[in-house]
């Protein structure tokens, strides 16, 4: 049944009927069994062990630069004065912005109750998880003296003194902390029902050992499930202002400071979209692979990548904005040095840097205007890819080309990373690819139990209930069926 | 835990009965009938959230978002708190001559410290809610249960402490609701 044909287009939009999120012939069980399946195998596939080779060799080279870094100093990084904050603070921004996509995916639109966020939101919240924990490594070792960053935290010390918490790099400490412990909590609230399906198909002891003291006993008890969705709404409510806060507080790191180009205004909700335009770019380059290589299509569908590929193209729109807007604020302020950085930025030494941001960032999402390029997997991995390009850019613009050219021309400088700050930065990959590996190897990948809840058999459109509303409309291949209301 | 209970010789004592159903309108159906019938200790399974079946097992709307609330309510005053006692209090340090303590530079911790508190308020309280971890129960020994509880089969479970159960005429009720397996369970 895996290999029947998708007949369904669900791309095509009907505002009569809501297009179906599950193709193919599939029921519950059918379900379970394609997504369990993938880790219940005895052995993974060979690719997997081939790319799980070059993670592991990729994270090998990452400890080997720290060990280097550690040993040595910062001194073995290409920053200086005046670009005092170099790869670690651009790649910190990178990845944490990647997050943002797994956060706004898993949050809110579940509060905007987009039902196709079940086929992705897992793999997304896994995404946001291994994405912020290379994002937490960045600013730990960039302080120097890595095995003081505890400093960072407000704990009583014999110094007596306590952290500014008026700097916004200690916000940025609450902030990043926080979201992790969010992002887990939530990813791990949303997975106990499927290691309990887990732990039930179990075939040996150990599988049944570890997936049962996961799952915690989780049995589906309706009592169990009615404060379980209770939770998941909250956590879905907190996490929704939580992941606009945690990039604000980013862009605070910037806007607070008094650097031409980076006091602005526009910045929290600027990095806001760029956050998700790049997390969004990061799901597709991750999931396309992913769905073609474990024969997923009929759970993640066209449609998936479909939207994913509008939210893409409006948060690139967004992003575009921004930055005519930080240059005709550049203009319009009247200020000689903010007028000066901006146009130092495209035109600059570092005008090589700001036009690859400049392509990716805004010419190339336009393809996502036509639908051959939202449905066309191979295209949309090729714009993702070039989005990741782009947003990594955009950190490295905003951070060099602001702090290599500031007030006095005598102080200026050229930055170049060194071969250390590429390594590292290749290495952190390594690190969030072994981590996303062993999770398609040992977790449910798609989140087994909500997408069963969206399929037809799960009955939807029985009419509204308490707190749910009419969300389900009429689906065109449903037979007529009893309701439960013809019950007594 | 069931081997704790049977003594030598004496059967084990039964748990309740466990009906299994195929679909979900057949477990709406059956679960409207046994809160009609006046049916209390009893619970149902399922292997996703079913919206509605709250209602028709009367399960009374979670309080759950207060203790969340109150999370929250902790963790701004802890937010708020830190930040004027170590800046302001503790060790006032005068720092580009900034105030002590300014509301607008304290609302980011205080934010990030409202969101931790009432998130791990939910997470621990919905666990605390639902008795979890429990990695036992008298559900988990069937057989048929552990097969498709979290697979494709919904499950009604009436307790031998209801006060309306009755070994014989339960079972007999309950096969009538159109169960397609009924089975005793044993504590």
């Amino acid at each position: 049944m895996s290999t029947a044909p998708l007949r369904i287009d669900n791309t095509i939009e009907d505002p009569r009927t809501r297009a179906p999120l599950v193709l193919g012939d599939n029921t519950f069980a059918t379900v379970t069994d394609k997504v369990c399946s993938i880790v219940e195998r005895p052995k993974p596939p060979l690719a997997w062990y081939i790319a799980f080779g070059i993670s592991c060799a990729l994270t090998a080279v990452l400890v080997a630069m720290l060990g280097y870094l550690f040993l040595a100093g910062i001194g073995v990084w290409g920053v200086m004065v005046p670009v005092a904050w170099g790869f670690a603070i651009v790649n910190f921004v990178f990845w944490v912005g990647i997050g943002h996509a797994g956060t706004l995916i898993s949050a809110i639109l579940f509060l905007f109750r987009q039902k196709w966020r079940t086929g992705i939101n897992r793999f997304a919240e896994a995404m946001t998880i291994f994405a912020v924990i290379c994002a937490g490594l960045f600013p730990a070792i960039h302080t120097g003296r890595p095995w003081f960053d505890y400093w960072l935290f407000p704990y009583p010390n014999q110094m007596y003194v306590w952290p500014n918490f008026r700097s916004p790099l200690v916000w940025d400490v609450f902030a990043v902390s926080t979201y992790f412990t969010v992002s887990l909590l939530f990813w791990f609230t949303g997975m106990v029902p499927d290691l309990a399906t887990l732990r039930d198909r179990a075939t040996t002891r150990g599988r049944r050992i570890v997936y049962g003291i996961l799952s915690l006993g989780w049995r589906g008890s309706a009592r169990h499930w009615h404060r379980y969705e209770r939770v998941y709404l909250l956590l879905a409510a907190l996490a929704t202002p939580l992941v606009l806060s945690v990039h604000s507080v980013v862009s605070f790191d910037f806007a607070v400071s008094q650097l031409p180009g980076w006091h602005s205004t526009i910045f929290p909700p600027y990095f806001v979209a760029g956050a998700i335009f790049s997390g969004f770019a990061m799901v597709l380059t991750l999931l396309i692979p992913v769905r073609k290589f474990f024969g997923l299509e009929e759970l993640i569908t066209t449609r998936h990548l479909d939207n994913m590929a509008k939210i893409t193209l409006a948060t690139g729109l967004m992003v575009a904005y921004s930055y005519f807007v930080e240059f005709f604020m550049a203009w319009y302020s009247g200020n000689p040095f903010e007028r000066f950085a901006l146009a130092n930025r495209a035109l600059g030494p570092y005008a090589w840097a700001f036009w690859i941001m400049f392509t990716c960032n805004v010419v190339v999402p336009q393809a996502f205007w036509f639908k051959k390029a939202r449905t066309t997997p191979w295209l949309l991995l090729i714009v993702a890819v070039l989005v990741n390009v782009g947003m990594w850019f955009e950190r490295f613009v905003i951070v060099v080309s602001t702090l290599s050219r500031d007030f006095l021309p005598s102080s200026w400088g050229y930055y170049k990373p060194t071969w250390v700050d590429l390594w590292t930065f290749a290495g952190s990959f390594g690190l969030f690819m072994t981590l996303f590996l062993l999770f398609l190897r040992f977790g449910p990948m798609i989140a087994v139990a909500e997408v069963k809840s969206v399929m037809p058999a799960a009955g939807l459109d029985r009419g509204p209930h308490r707190g749910h509303g009419q969300y389900w409309g009429e689906i065109p291949h449903q037979h007529d069926r009893q309701t439960e209301d013809a019950e007594p | 835990m069931s081997g704790h209970t049977a003594t030598a010789g004496a059967s084990p004592k039964p748990w309740g009965l466990l009906a299994e159903f195929e679909s979900v309108e057949a477990l709406l159906g059956a679960l409207e009938r046994v809160r009609n019938a006046g049916f209390q200790k009893f619970d149902a399974f399922a292997p996703f959230p079913i919206h509605g079946l709250d209602e028709s097992m009367g399960i009374r709307m979670s309080r759950l978002p207060w203790l969340v609330a109150g999370g929250g309510a902790t963790g701004a005053a802890a937010g708020l708190l830190l930040q004027w006692w170590t800046n302001a209090f503790d060790y006032p340090l005068i720092i580009s001559s900034k105030p002590l303590f300014g509301l607008p530079a304290a609302i980011p911790i205080t934010f990030e410290l409202t969101v931790l508190f009432s998130a791990i308020g939910a997470f621990i309280g919905m666990l605390a809610a639902n008795r979890l971890p429990q990695l036992y129960h008298p559900v988990f020994p069937s057989q048929r249960f552990r097969q498709r509880a979290t697979t494709d089969s919904f499950y009604i479970a009436i307790e031998t402490g209801d006060p309306k159960y009755h070994p014989h005429e339960t079972r007999a009720f309950l096969e009538g609701l159109g169960a397609r397996h009924v089975e005793e369970l044993e504590d």
